[in-house]
């Protein structure tokens, strides 16, 4: 978070390390680390006590090109380092840079345990569908049916719904938005802002392995067409002109056009963000059984509540406040002691 | 053992040391019992030292052998290192108690039953012919001196009247078993009577129950002085222990300490991660109430957050230890590898039990020392310590602190399940007697300075700065790093000399170890050479060697990486070298491999510690055979 410390303002490029990028050409992660750049720029992140926190895959060669502190961990278990790191520091900022091999296939247990507990970290979970660095197999969100290295007749898995598992997760932050989205920085921003464990699904796109898996959302066509930008306490509403609207009829959403269908906007749905329940059915959209309905970007949930960084200090406070700090003396003398003459 | 010869009179028998086991069902209070004998004892001032054994189940039926629950206490008037290999005198709370222990007990030795337990029902859990009462075999009577008490129906009757339902009245029966043993064995009761006021009456506000183990306590001791069993009382006199404050250890709880007590003298943070496995999770008891010392304990999701959180807390500047058992050890060696190429302070304790796999849960072995020396992809040598008695850990906790701040290096602690529950007087410790963890830490860079995360001090160490300090931000991680700029690169020379690099830091804390201590001869016939948590029965089994004229010594490694520089020479100053270990030879073949020296094994894995007796007799016969060739 920007603190007022009288120091230079710090611009995006001051960000980037000295380390030449090694992704693809042409790979939607380009794209990301310039908006994490300016994000850090705009919210005047300190260096020094920024932490960036990857695990294995390509989107987790993220902390090398950042110039913070950072730390390239080991598959899947980048979760428990940011625990450690907070529990050492609390006052450090830190985000996890992750995949949806990494956070979801071989990391899935770590990612939910961090979310429920709500360490105060900002999340990025790069979505491709696909595994890059080990060069195309199929990936914990692929869709079902998707021929790769592995699966030459087709994958057989049902794709897991990153949003979806968050909120079940108990996430206090879940947000979406693509490499390419214009509003890409102000989700990255909200998220750096949140307090708990902000959690972004970003879909990206792999140019090498999946390209353009994302195209219907981040094409100019394709984004008028299907995406729904989440604004709080505004109608969803979408479309190129922004006529086109989502409404909830017997519980169930459905797609209205505001010129044809004469439903006015303040028969909308009205989107508000601490509201858990409707945050699990807007996750579900453009899924099976919705696909008729938009794709939601932007901050699907968010609420407050005590980090656990925080409130494993409040702990620690409390019993130095009541009992005063500990007395090593004391410790060593404790237990049943008795004296030998 | 030496038994006075028993004499028909009211005087007591007094002998030098004595071994006493209580056994029960798992929900008796057999280890509750047994705790209290060895407090009561070591106040009275005899050295003890325990060997709780338990079942990995939490309530196996009741009634089974497999649900028999044992605290085996020794209490000496002489100074000694084991629980004891013999039973002098076996409490057995029910059939599938006798069933289990009889053949431990030293033949004369005292065998307390209680009879209410002893009923056809029961004989059928025990698997016992039902047919065939065991107390009416002829060679009980014959090979033991046997103290039939009816200590259910007793204890019932001595918790009468206090409004308690049968149940809690029921749970009083092993204060009636302590009772009758302190009456034995000659040993007040008013110690334990104290503290079961303090904790039923005071703490629990249950006056009644604290009123009916202690009435249940007294009944037990009264009964020795009312049966009339004056011929088969014995007394152990105190032992000259040198003046001092003293208080019974485990090493759990000394382990737990050592790492405070590390916190407080670096001071840094203790961030114990760990995930509950047995038999490490007392430590994780020990330290989570500890918050006032600046302690933060994280039980993560599973083993492998547990090492990872453990890691960060150490990059983020504070000191992050891990606490397992071998099956959560193999769960950690990734991110192990991680601390050591990331050059990261860390410690990795691990309480020893049988394996493979799930193995035995409660069981001690010590077959973790090829996994923590080598169970990591790569070359990937780190720091391996073990600490040798209860009280010990608490020093080797402190060591194995030391070491990963200063060294920058992940160091594996390897305690054992006999360490970890069992106990021993310890005399307690002053931290004016604690040399403080000096940890150097670099602050914000002078104008100009060109940082280099990779580069190395003449102890081969990087230097330290961590996040939130100015002006040194860098990146650290598992691809391999440029020597000096940390900088990622796949350079083959590189690695090469990266590989080298680590390897030269770990060997190098050699050059700072003091010299071996050699308990016996400077060089002789026989090296007995141990490590880890057989130290007592070791040292044990050496001294009576050297009592019967035997040229041997005994050598305990807690540093087994690296190993002393001195070792190789004193291998050679004995014409022959003996490993025992609780493992096939792990040790052995280190040795072996490192030195060349025709080391000799004698190895048990059975879940329990040597015999001392075991131990003599495989000295004999290496002597004999080394005499013939």
């Amino acid at each position: 978070m920007s603190k007022d410390t009288g120091l230079p303002v710090l611009k995006a490029k001051d960000y980037a390390s000295d380390q030449t990028v090694r992704w693809c050409p042409g790979c939607g992660d380009y794209a990301i680390l310039n908006h994490v750049h300016r994000v850090l720029a705009t919210v005047q992140a300190q260096p020094e006590n920024t932490v960036f926190v990857a695990g294995i895959g390509c989107s987790s060669r993220f902390p090398y090109y950042v110039d913070t502190y950072g730390l390239h961990s080991i598959h899947g278990r980048a979760p428990g380092f940011v625990t450690g790191i907070k529990l050492a520091n609390p006052e450090l900022d830190v985000w996890m840079v992750t995949g949806d091999g990494d956070g979801l296939s071989i990391g899935a247990n770590h990612l939910v345990h961090m979310l429920r507990r709500n360490v105060d970290v900002n999340i990025l979970l790069f979505n491709n569908r696909i595994y890059g660095l080990t060069k195309g197999q199929y990936s914990p969100t692929s869709e079902t049916g998707k021929k790769t290295k592995s699966t030459p007749m087709g994958s057989l898995d049902f794709p897991l719904n990153p949003a979806a598992v968050a909120l079940a997760a108990e996430a206090s932050f879940v947000a979406r938005t693509a490499d390419k989205d214009r509003k890409i920085g102000e989700v990255l921003e909200q998220a750096a802002k949140h307090a708990g464990s902000s959690f972004v699904e970003i879909y990206q796109n792999c140019n090498i392995f999946n390209d353009g898996a994302f195209d219907d959302l981040t094409s100019k066509d394709g984004r008028d067409a299907n995406v729904l930008y989440l604004e709080a306490g505004k109608p969803m509403t979408f479309g190129k002109d922004g006529r086109k609207g989502v409404r909830l009829v017997g519980g169930q959403p459905e797609v209205v056009d505001l010129d044809r269908d004469g439903v006015a906007e303040d028969d909308l749905l009205f989107h508000n963000p601490s509201d858990r329940a409707r945050a699990a059915l807007l996750a579900q959209f453009r899924r099976p059984g919705y696909e008729e309905l938009p794709e939601p970007f932007g901050v699907l949930f968010q609420a407050e509540r005590p980090t656990y960084d925080g409130l494993v200090e409040a702990q620690v406070q409390a019993a130095i406040d009541q009992r005063g700090p500990g007395n090593l003396d004391e410790l060593l003398s404790s237990g049943d002691v008795y004296e030998v003459e | 053992m030496s038994h006075a010869p028993a004499v028909d009179s009211s005087a007591p028998s007094e002998l030098e040391q004595a071994v006493i086991r209580f056994a029960g069902d798992s929900g008796d209070g057999m280890q509750l019992a047994g705790g209290h004998f060895t407090d009561t004892s070591a106040a009275f001032g005899n050295d003890v030292a325990t060997l709780p054994d338990f079942p990995a189940e939490i309530r196996a039926p009741a009634g089974t052998v497999a649900g028999v629950s044992g605290f085996q206490v020794q209490f000496a008037s002489n100074d000694i290192h084991t629980a004891g290999d013999r039973v002098d005198a076996l409490i057995a709370m029910n059939p599938a108690a006798l069933k289990a222990h009889l053949a431990d007990v030293e033949h004369g030795g005292l065998v307390v039953v209680n009879t209410s337990e002893f009923t056809k029902p029961n004989f059928k859990k025990a698997e016992i012919d039902p047919s065939q009462n065991p107390l009416d075999d002829p060679e009980l009577s014959q090979n033991y001196k046997l103290i039939a008490v009816p200590i259910s129906e007793l204890n019932a009757e001595a918790t009468k009247g206090l409004g308690l339902n049968p149940r809690d009245a029921g749970r009083c029966k092993n204060m009636f078993a302590l009772g009758l043993a302190y009456w034995l064995f000659e040993r007040p009761i008013d110690h334990t009577a104290e503290r079961i006021e303090n904790y039923f009456g005071v703490k629990k506000k249950r006056p009644d129950i604290a009123q009916a183990n202690n009435r249940a306590l007294r009944a037990g001791y009264d009964f020795g002085e009312t049966a009339e069993l004056f011929p088969l009382r014995r007394r152990v006199p105190p032992a000259k222990i040198a003046p001092g404050k003293y208080r019974k250890i485990t090493g759990n709880e000394a382990l737990a300490m050592g790492l405070i007590a590390a916190g407080q003298l670096s001071g840094r943070k203790v961030i114990y991660c760990s995930y509950p496995i047995t038999p490490a999770s007392d430590i994780l008891h020990y330290l989570a109430p500890q918050k006032r010392f600046g302690v933060r304990t994280f039980q993560a999701e599973d083993e492998i957050a547990a090492v990872c959180a453990a890691i960060g807390a150490g990059f983020a500047g504070q000191l992050g230890v891990t606490g397992t058992s071998g099956p959560g050890l193999a769960l950690k060696g990734e991110a192990i590898g991680l601390g050591v190429i990331t050059e990261l302070p860390l410690v990795v304790v691990n309480v020893q039990r049988g394996g493979p796999s799930t193995g035995l849960p409660t069981k001690t072995e010590q077959s973790d020392l090829l996994q923590a020396m080598y169970g990591r992809n790569g070359d990937c040598p780190t720091v391996v310590i073990a600490p040798k008695s209860p009280g010990d850990c608490f020093h080797a906790a402190i060591e194995a602190c030391t070491i990963a701040l200063q060294r920058r290096v992940p160091v594996l602690l390897l305690s054992d399940g006999y360490l970890a529950n069992g106990s021993e007087p310890w005399r307690l410790v002053e931290s004016k007697d604690l040399a403080p963890i000096e940890v150097d830490q670099l602050g914000p860079p002078d104008n100009g300075e060109v940082f280099e995360p990779y580069s190395r001090d003449d102890k081969g160490v990087r230097p330290w700065a961590v996040p939130g300090t100015p002006g040194r931000m860098h990146r650290v991680g598992g691809l391999e790093k440029q020597d000096g700029t940390g900088n990622v690169s796949y350079d083959p020379e590189n690695h090469q000399r990266m590989t080298e690099l680590r390897a030269e830091k770990v060997a190098k804390i050699a050059d700072d170890l003091p010299p071996i201590e050699i308990e016996g001869p400077d060089s002789g016939d026989l090296l007995l050479l141990g490590w880890g948590g057989t130290y007592g029965s070791l040292r044990a089994a050496s001294e009576a060697a050297r009592a019967d004229g035997l040229s041997v010594a005994h050598v305990h490694l807690r540093h087994l990486n690296p190993m002393p520089n001195d070792l190789g020479d004193v291998l050679k100053r004995f014409k022959q070298v003996l490993i025992p270990e609780l493992n096939t030879g792990q040790l052995r073949m280190l040795i072996r491999s490192t030195y060349l020296v025709d080391a000799h094994g004698f190895n048990k894995v059975q879940g329990k510690p040597f015999h001392v007796s075991e131990l003599r007799a495989k000295i004999g016969e290496m002597l004999k055979q080394g005499s013939a060739s």
